[in-house]
């Protein structure tokens, strides 16, 4: 049926697009189908089968011999000056597919006590010097992804402090997406009450809007990168839970105001945590190895 | 910051949505992008032309609609509008301020024919 005028059938076929009736269609209402977009209808090409689609005008009449057919758009039916273009809602995150993907790692690692933690940093931050400490220095399984564009050189300096590491080399990518650590999650095997360390590609901007599932994003500043640092990329620092001021030690020779780079980091993000902590010294380490460890004891709890 | 992949999410969706029979050509997808987003929009449109070729969306006109910032301010406990990241309390003055909107990306929906 027509779904317009609810008038029959609504494969309708028009004789040189005048309104319905061709086919001993009979109509007494009055449509006003005084067509103005003037296609030469008796050109008796197959639309189609050339390819040849009007993409320049709201109109899709699909070409039968002479005869055309106005019935093919959406709404089965065509009336002039209603376009057959139609909206889709679709209301999605654009980034909907990893977050799909990072809340099902979410689910896997609280189904195993798993506390993950995403390290994010400048490249040179110091975030492996820091895992190799933090993994000498804890206790219980700990297990690492390793995030690079490329180079295996990371999980080897892990493996070689006999913690299981997989390297995840992006290419051209700037970041880990939830994708990438949903595999390398299956290559570890993780057993339950792990703590998992994922070692972000060394990247201030693309990593703080990919969601991989874990607990917290752990943001490592070291001392050397300027005070400013939190405001030139506030995005990074606003989405950690805690920020890491690594290399203290390096501090005195450096001129730099460690006060001003925590009220930086508290200027973009108000509720960050911030720990002072040399990887190379151990100075600091302690509290960040206890920082951890509530935060595993928080998650063993969500996970019994 | 990652036009290129953004526009591979895009598509994703966007083909999702138009595999049906009765959509021939997406004409048109609107997003909706937040300021604090990081969204580069010239970079998001170039990718788009590249990303879109060869789908139904090739050669849409890509919308974006811009949603503003905002932020709870944690000096006097307001809910705020922002222009910039970094901008102070437009109220109190404030600079200690904690965004809670603006950083959407969404899509919003698409002209299909």
């Amino acid at each position: 049926m027509c779904t317009v005028c609810g008038c029959g059938d609504g494969a309708v076929v028009l004789d040189r697009g005048r309104g319905h009736g061709a086919q001993g269609h009979e109509h007494d209402h009055a449509h006003d189908h005084d067509h103005d977009h003037g296609h030469h209808h008796a050109h008796g090409h197959h639309h189609h089968a050339h390819g040849h689609h009007h993409h320049a005008t709201p109109h899709h009449h699909a070409h039968t011999g002479a005869d055309l057919h106005f019935g093919t758009g959406l709404a089965g039916t065509e009336v002039p000056g209603m376009s057959q273009e139609r909206l889709i809602e679709i209301e999605t995150g654009i980034l909907g597919h990893n977050d799909r993907l990072a809340a099902a790692n979410r689910a896997r690692l609280a189904e195993r006590g798993v506390l993950a933690v995403n390290l994010v940093s400048s490249p040179g931050s110091g975030k492996t010097t820091l895992l190799c400490a933090t993994i000498r220095a804890m206790q219980g399984p700990v297990a690492v992804i390793e995030g690079d564009q490329q180079t295996t050189n990371d999980a080897d300096r892990i493996r070689a402090t006999g913690a299981p590491a997989v390297q995840v080399n992006t290419g051209k990518g700037c970041h880990l997406d939830a994708h990438m650590v949903g595999h390398a999650m299956e290559a570890l095997d993780l057993a339950p009450g792990t703590t998992l360390f994922i070692e972000n590609v060394g990247n201030l901007v693309c990593p703080a809007a990919f969601d991989l599932g874990e607990d917290a994003k752990v943001a490592i500043l070291s001392v050397t990168e300027g005070e400013d640092k939190p405001l030139k990329y506030p995005d990074m620092f606003t989405a950690a839970r805690l920020a890491i001021l690594n290399k203290t030690d390096l501090a005195p020779y450096c001129d730099v105001d460690l006060d001003l780079y925590e009220a930086n980091l508290r200027r973009v993000n108000p509720e960050i945590e911030i720990l002072r902590l040399s990887a190379r010294t151990g100075e600091g380490l302690d509290r960040w190895i206890g920082w951890l460890r509530d935060r595993a004891a928080a998650t063993a709890r969500g996970a019994g | 910051m990652h036009e290129m992949s953004l526009c591979e999410g895009i598509r994703r969706v966007v083909d999702s949505a138009a595999d049906r029979p009765d959509v021939a050509r997406v004409t048109r997808v609107r997003l909706e992008i937040g300021r604090f987003a990081g969204v580069e929009k010239p970079a998001l449109s170039f990718a788009w032309e590249v990303v879109m070729r060869g789908s139904k969306a090739e050669g849409a006109v890509l919308e974006m609609i811009d949603l503003p910032g905002r932020a709870t301010c944690f000096d006097c406990m307001k809910e705020v509008e922002i222009e910039e990241r970094l901008s102070p309390c437009p109220d109190c003055g404030g600079g200690r301020l904690l965004p809670n909107g603006g950083d959407e990306m969404r899509i919003k929906d698409m002209e299909v024919r």
